[in-house]
């Protein structure tokens, strides 16, 4: 229960790509649409129509501007949502013993019926992750999609978390992290994929590609300069340069 | 963090609740009969007003029985035990000093200790979260453990003792200040780390990503000024410890004159520790607010 | 101890049953799966075989069950009580909304049809609400191109048969460069993310043009923060660069352009038209024989240099034309890097890498292609450089040519339909040719002779009476606009209030919010829509609305007829109209009733049949009298344009084995709800590049009936319609324009693609650039009554760049008041820094009226949220000639929202800390929305 497991057979994850996130928000709605109508209590709006409204999502997506010592600030789109970290405190914090990371596959998860509402799991979250439901009083966070990913009632393609599907860019990967010959092993291998907050000791399975060096068109200038020499000074040169070059064709 | 009524009524009550426990259990003083009545009263009163205070704030206070389970992992968990022990050997002991007028003491020193356990527990719970740097030190404890010391002293009347605690009380007051002041900015974690973008150049948070509040903002982030914190350091400060401290130093002759006084001295010390409980939770910044550019 | 876990059901029953439809969240089109429980609407996600989307959905989409399902949703027919504007409305029977609208308009058809405005905004049934417009008899439909991007499409399809989104799109799986120009985030979205992905995954690299780096310019390798409205000069000078180097494909350039086309260079008459043989077909110099020759002659090898005499008249290939005007210093790098807010050095090095990647890393695929000329080539030849560009570049002044630049150098570097470059989705590519040319001839009681909207080919196609009076009530298609190829929505309600060019009796439009953010000048549209005579009586008056929801625009019709939500009615995304083709697929769609509306409404088309039908309208009607269609359904399944071709090209024949061409099939929409709500006709292999060339896809097209008859064509870098114009100002034949706007035609009609700088009369003080856009989780302005949606989005500061915040010592959350000609908004400020650093911009369409959308009035888009549309006018400012010229492109009377230029200054909170101007709320028909939310409908 709120001990965590020694380790998990898998590390179920996400691996969340911000060179390609475009910000748009599709897995933050995806995410609150499945959620409201499948795991546990719907995630409910507060004032969903007023001066103030407020709901319970288990993702989000926020944007940085970056800017670098030299050129030009950059944006950067950064969806969070729960990073179901092998050390997770919100597991260990928990009186109840509803919050509780999976043997088989490390998700993180609440089991909503034991659940009294304290928040203690959220205040020991460094990121977020856990939103308190206004409406049914019980913690809410992402499941991974826990009911989806092995539903034999979708079809096998379908069995990934619904961010995952609905991502248009694909800057959402869904796999086995703990399996270093998994697709999203190699992706993070290959690009660097990080952890936020390392400091924390969370040791979070989700891991971040960062974006690649932007800006960079100018320094290639030396290499790429002969493309552009001029084929003639004169416009007659040019034409005469037309002439020899159509002769080829 | 959002500095919830229901926490701070919570720790301040139950702290001076379990405080007097534990000076009742080590038989100071040593009071029987109807005496003894009206001191476990107002000891059961704060340390159960206290823990049930704690249960507002809950989304399922009807579940609360089951918080008792996760002793092996959980400072919360262990709170919840280590005060129903305490309150029922306690409460066992009182019986003993109320209607049978003797005092059991290996059992008053077995309450009181689960007292102080209690005590700890509950600082515990606030001391063992990394994600809030001015909770996560020793000194936290150390304030919950020595403010519930000198408020019990306070209120069981420990004469001697009490000036002493309270003195002690305040000079950890002052130093959990003085190092939680520095507590985030040592803690290294930035919006840098948070996002992993810190070595790309000067990262701040831009779109937050929703317009509108949430569950995190309304729990995490609270802002307080910087002057106004001044302010209420200095009132919680004097209130808590320098008034108490007058109110039981001057000599003062008759005793309803004295027992006045000490009613204030504790009136005083309960409001001001009220204050610093409000600064402990409103000036405790979660690291989470770094992600919404807020702290 | 053992760990004991919970055990949970990792297999739960997902829905009872998916009915598959299309989104219309925005006007991406995806095709979505409805997953229902007891009847409702429980969740919603992509197709996975849809050939749009793929099983990705966007924001919008997802958040669909909130739209279904909207406090916002009008419930029944209205007719206003109160005054215009008031919102005060009674709630009437569908009898009597329809007998009223018929006893308005009824009339009018048999007697002067021109007096009705039919406009349509996001409609996405325009083949049919025009074919309904055409029948009626009024000149006077359009829907709301003219205010969108109309400068994309009208400059594609002039220069070279289609433009971006539903024209064409970059060929996502063997692009190697992709170059973003311009706000694109609200058109195509889903594709267009789906593209970046994909060009991501494979590390290859993107170059953002905007000067605001957000969105797709976020993800983008290398950011150009452009000067807005300089787009065009900075793509000229690219071309500049890359011509003067050689880096331009000369083979494509004489196979499959009009560069070899030769140019009549003498003064007169004939001056810069194409000459042409006995067919009228266009003459290029053929490098085999020497000799003049019809372009698409088999064999024929057509020379970018020669120039020949013809009596005494000397004739030049386009290509001398263009070499003469672009290798012009003028284009250089360093001539144009102030004025773009580029350094040269960048654009030198932008320029490199275009021609590197074009040249150096082109594709060959193993596909032989026969061409046009009978020429049998054994392989394609990619160059995998690849554009997009949507509203961003358009909605200026100089758009048009701005377009039309772009086209000209992606046609330049061989990239258009060639592997890796740009590719055309059916039925594009389509010349000018394939078009109609518009048509605005009134006759009472008859149907229009042709479509309203078309390409004009000359003054000849202008519709303009001998007078030179316009025809239509928008101007479209005169000489203030010769090539407004989409209408201008923007101008009928201002030029309806004026009485200029006629007065109108009955406006009626469809999902077009006029009084609030479809339109510029939004407060003076307001007071244009209340305007009273002398009489008392309203200047424009009769308004009738269709929307589904309560939108600003309600409070100001007479009549309301309440639309269905997308989830509840019948509609066809038609290759008669704009259909959901992709480069390798012909496409179309329907939506169907997955719901039936649990309200007193009806969707639009079908209230616009039963109109007809009470009308009689031409059209609609048969011989016997009796009407040819019940409601849109039945429109859908049996109307034919013409024999076997009708709005679906799916499941046609007998049997519904037939594609593109073939008898009715009465069971077409049950075929179509049984394939996922589409259908798609792959393009054969082989057909696939070289669309506009290929005489497999000529073939395949002709058999879809996308064409009667094949028609290969060439690029048209020169516009020779566009020079017929300039002819005209320059005192060529009978059509001639006015002399105000001679000059203008003369200047801005340049048959090549030049830059010019906007008009900035009456700009002087306003230095700032200010622009819009749209976020990629709302579009329109239904964003905002979702409940879901607004909480990302519930209002919108004024971004303004780091320099210009220290300037005028502003910090985020302080308030500025931010003026131009036209008005002044107050409004929050937020400081952003990867921003052009003489640019501001905000969330278009966030702001809200209150009382509108079912909001509550303290709502933030009604206190916090503001609209951008109070300091842009349809109108310049007065220039002293007693003109007022309009705020639009010259050529296309493209509205130019986004030359707006402002003036920013600190300014104190306003009083109720509301952003500034405030009006009067309006009285909601439908109430407010309700307090919580937790919407699940499963157990």
């Amino acid at each position: 229960m709120t001990q965590l497991p020694q380790s998990t057979e898998r590390k179920m994850g996400l691996v969340i790509d911000l060179d390609t996130c475009v910000g748009c928000h599709a897995c933050v709605i995806s995410c609150k649409g499945w959620n409201t109508e499948n795991y546990g209590a719907p995630l409910s709006d507060q004032d969903a129509y007023g001066a103030n409204p407020s709901g319970t999502f288990l993702n989000r997506v926020h944007s940085y501007e970056v800017t670098p010592a030299e050129g030009h600030a950059q944006l950067i789109h950064f969806p969070k949502s729960c990073l179901h970290c092998e050390d997770a405190p919100c597991v260990t914090v928990c009186p109840t013993g509803a919050s509780y990371k999976r043997v088989e596959d490390g998700i993180v998860l609440v089991n909503e019926s034991d659940c009294i509402g304290c928040g203690l799991c959220a205040w020991s979250c460094p990121y977020g992750a856990r939103e308190l439901d206004v409406a049914e009083g019980v913690m809410k966070k992402c499941t991974l999609c826990v009911d989806r990913i092995y539903n034999d009632n979708l079809p096998e393609v379908d069995r990934i978390p619904s961010c995952v599907r609905t991502c248009p860019a694909g800057a959402r990967h869904f796999g086995d992290l703990g399996d270093p010959n998994s697709d999203v092993s190699k992706l993070v291998a290959e690009r660097e994929g990080m952890d936020l907050m390392p400091e924390m000791g969370t040791k979070p399975v989700n891991k971040y590609l960062p974006p690649r060096p932007k800006d960079q068109i100018e320094d290639q200038i030396d290499i790429l300069a002969p493309l552009l020499a001029p084929v003639a000074e004169e416009p007659k040169g040019f034409l005469g340069w037309l002439d020899k070059t159509l002769e080829k064709l | 963090m959002h500095p919830a009524p229901s926490v701070i009524i919570f720790t301040t009550c139950s702290g001076l609740g379990f405080g007097l426990l534990f000076f009742l259990g080590l038989g100071q003083p040593e009071v029987t009969g109807f005496v003894a009545f009206v001191f476990y009263l107002i000891a059961y009163a704060l340390a159960v007003g206290g823990l049930l205070a704690s249960t507002f704030h809950l989304g399922h206070p009807e579940r609360a029985w089951k918080a008792f389970s996760q002793w092996r992992s959980s400072w919360l968990s262990r709170e919840g035990i280590c005060a129903v022990a305490a309150l029922l050997v306690m409460g066992l002991y009182a019986l003993g000093a109320v209607f049978a007028g003797s005092h059991w003491t290996v059992i008053g020193w077995i309450g009181a200790l689960l007292s102080l356990a209690t005590v700890f527990t509950t600082s515990m719970i606030y001391t063992q979260l990394k994600t809030i740097p001015r909770w996560n030190m020793n000194l936290t404890p150390a304030m919950f453990l020595s403010f519930s010391l000198a408020g019990g002293a306070l209120l069981a009347g420990a004469e001697a003792l009490a000036p002493w605690l309270l003195a002690i009380a305040g000079a950890v007051q002052l130093a959990y200040w003085a190092k939680g002041d520095g507590a985030f900015a040592r803690s290294g974690t930035t919006l840098g780390t948070a996002t992993g973008l810190g070595g790309r150049g000067a990262v701040r948070a831009f779109e937050p990503p929703h317009t509108g509040t949430n569950y995190l903002l309304r729990e995490f982030v609270h802002v307080v000024g910087r002057k106004h914190a001044q302010k209420l350091r200095v009132i919680s400060f004097g209130l808590a410890f320098v008034l108490p401290l007058l109110l039981i130093l001057i000599p003062v002759s008759g005793v309803a004159i004295k027992h006045i006084f000490a009613l204030l001295a504790v009136l005083s010390h309960l409001t001001g520790v009220v204050v610093s409980r409000w600064l402990f939770f409103a000036q405790a910044e979660h690291v989470v607010g770094l992600y919404y550019g807020k702290r | 101890m053992t760990i004991q876990q919970p055990k949970i059901d990792t297999s739960p029953k997902v829905s009872d049953e998916v009915r598959r439809t299309t989104c219309y969240m925005c006007a991406c089109r995806c095709g979505i799966n409805v997953h229902m429980k007891d009847g409702k609407v429980a969740y919603i996600e992509g197709n996975r075989d849809h050939p749009v989307n793929k099983g990705v959905l966007c924001a919008k989409g997802s958040a669909g069950i909130m739209q279904v399902n909207a406090p916002s949703r009008l419930r029944k027919p209205l007719r206003r009580v109160g005054p215009r504007g008031s919102g005060e409305f009674r709630e009437i029977e569908w009898d009597e909304a329809i007998s009223t609208a018929v006893g308005w308009l009824n009339e009018l058809h048999e007697t002067a049809p021109q007096k009705l405005a039919f406009f349509t905004g996001r409609d996405q049934s325009q083949s049919f609400t025009s074919f309904w417009a055409q029948n009626f008899g009024t000149p006077n439909y359009a829907a709301h191109g003219g205010f969108c991007s109309v400068n994309m499409a009208a400059g594609g399809i002039y220069t070279m048969g289609g433009a971006f989104w539903e024209f064409g799109q970059p060929d996502w799986d063997h692009t190697k460069l992709f170059m973003l120009f311009g706000v694109a985030e609200d058109h195509d979205s889903n594709p267009i993310k789906m593209g970046i992905g994909k060009i991501k995954a494979r590390g290859a690299r993107v170059i953002g043009v905007n000067p605001i780096r957000s969105g797709y310019n976020a993800v983008a390798d290398d950011w150009v923060g452009i000067t807005p409205g300089t787009d065009g000069l900075f793509i000229l000078s690219l071309i500049h660069v890359l011509m003067k180097a050689g880096k331009i494909d000369l083979d494509y350039l004489s196979r499959y352009t009009n560069a070899p086309v030769l140019v009549n260079a003498a003064e007169g008459p004939e001056k810069g038209l194409f000459l042409r043989d006995a067919d009228g077909k266009p003459l290029v110099i053929d490098r085999v024989t020497g000799k003049p020759t019809a372009f698409d002659k088999p064999g024929v090898r057509p020379d970018l240099s020669a120039t020949f005499e013809k009596d005494g008249v000397t004739h030049r290939p386009v290509f001398h034309l263009m070499a003469e005007k672009y290798l012009s210093d003028d284009h250089a790098p360093e001539a144009v890097a102030d004025r773009c807010g580029i350094p040269a050095k960048r654009i030198r090095a932008i320029a490199a890498e275009i021609a590197r990647v074009a040249f150096d890393e082109a594709i060959e695929l193993d596909q032989e292609w026969t061409d046009f000329r009978g020429e049998t080539h054994s392989k394609m030849i990619g160059r995998p450089v690849s554009f997009h560009a949507m509203r961003g570049i358009s909605a200026h002044a100089n758009g048009f040519q701005t377009c039309r630049a772009l086209h000209v150098l992606q046609i330049l570097l061989g990239t258009v339909e060639v592997p890796g470059g740009f590719r055309f989705k059916p039925p594009y590519p389509k010349p000018i040719e394939a078009h109609p040319s518009p048509h605005g001839d009134r006759r009472p009681g008859r149907p229009l002779e042709g479509p309203h909207l078309g390409f004009v080919r000359g003054p000849e196609d202008l519709l303009i009476d001998d007078c030179g009076t316009p025809q239509r009530i928008d101007k479209a298609f005169t000489w203030e606009n010769p090539m407004s190829a989409h209408g201008l929505m923007h101008m009928v309600i201002s030029n309806a209030a004026a009485g200029d060019p006629y007065k109108i009796d009955t406006l009626f439009m469809y999902m077009a919010n006029m009084s609030w953010n479809s339109s510029m000048n939004t407060k003076g549209v307001m007071e244009m829509l209340t305007a009273r005579n002398e009489d008392g009586k309203y200047t424009i008056p009769k308004i009738i609305y269709s929307d589904a929801y309560s939108s600003e625009m309600v409070a100001y019709a007479d009549l309301i007829l309440p639309d269905t939500t997308y989830l509840e009615r019948h509609d066809c995304i038609s290759l008669l109209d704009r259909p959901i083709c992709e480069a390798d697929a012909a496409a179309d769609a329907i939506r169907w009733p997955v719901v039936e509306p649990d309200r007193d409404v009806r969707g639009f088309q079908s209230v616009l049949i039963e109109l007809a039908n009470r009308m009689s309208l031409p059209g609609f009607t048969n011989e016997d009298g009796t009407p040819k269609w019940k409601d849109y359904a039945d429109y859908i399944v049996n109307h034919e344009r013409k024999p076997g071709i009708g709005p679906l090209a799916g499941f046609r024949g007998e049997n519904g084995d037939k594609e593109g061409r073939g008898e009715v099939n009465p069971d077409q929409l049950n075929r179509y709800i049984e394939n996922g709500g589409f259908y798609v006709a792959h393009i054969p292999e082989g057909a696939d590049y070289y669309k506009p060339w290929n005489m497999a896809y000529q073939d395949w097209a002709v058999g879809m009936g996308i064409y009667d008859s094949p028609q290969p064509y060439l690029f048209q870098l020169y516009s020779e319609p566009m020079r017929r114009f300039q002819l005209a100002a320059e005192g060529h034949g009978d059509r001639q324009p006015p002399e105000h706007l001679r000059q203008r035609i003369k200047d801005t009609m340049d048959p090549l693609p030049i830059w010019y700088e906007t008009d900035q009369q009456g700009n002087e003080g306003f230095t700032v650039n200010a622009l819009t856009q749209r976020p990629m989780a709302m579009y329109h302005s239904w964003g905002t009554q979702n409940a879901w949606l607004r909480q990302l989005h519930g209002r919108n500061p004024l971004y303004v760049p780091t320099k210009l915040m220290r300037e005028h010592g502003l910090q985020d959350g302080d308030w500025a008041k931010v003026s131009s000609p036209h008005g002044e908004i107050t409004v929050p400020v937020m400081e952003m820094a990867a921003l052009n650093e003489n640019t501001v911009w905000t969330w278009n369409a966030i702001g809200k009226r209150k009382g509108a959308w079912a909001l509550q009035e303290d709502a933030p888009e009604a206190t916090k949220g503001f609209l951008l549309n109070h300091l842009i006018h349809e109108l310049l400012p007065p220039k002293g000639d007693g003109q007022r010229w309009a705020n639009s492109d010259p050529i296309t009377g493209q509205a130019a929202w986004f030359d707006l230029k402002v003036k920013i200054e600190k300014a104190a909170a306003p009083s109720d800390a509301e952003s500034q101007p405030e009006f009067d709320p309006i009285k909601s028909p439908v109430g407010t929305g309700p307090k919580d939310l937790a919407w699940k409908v499963g157990k």
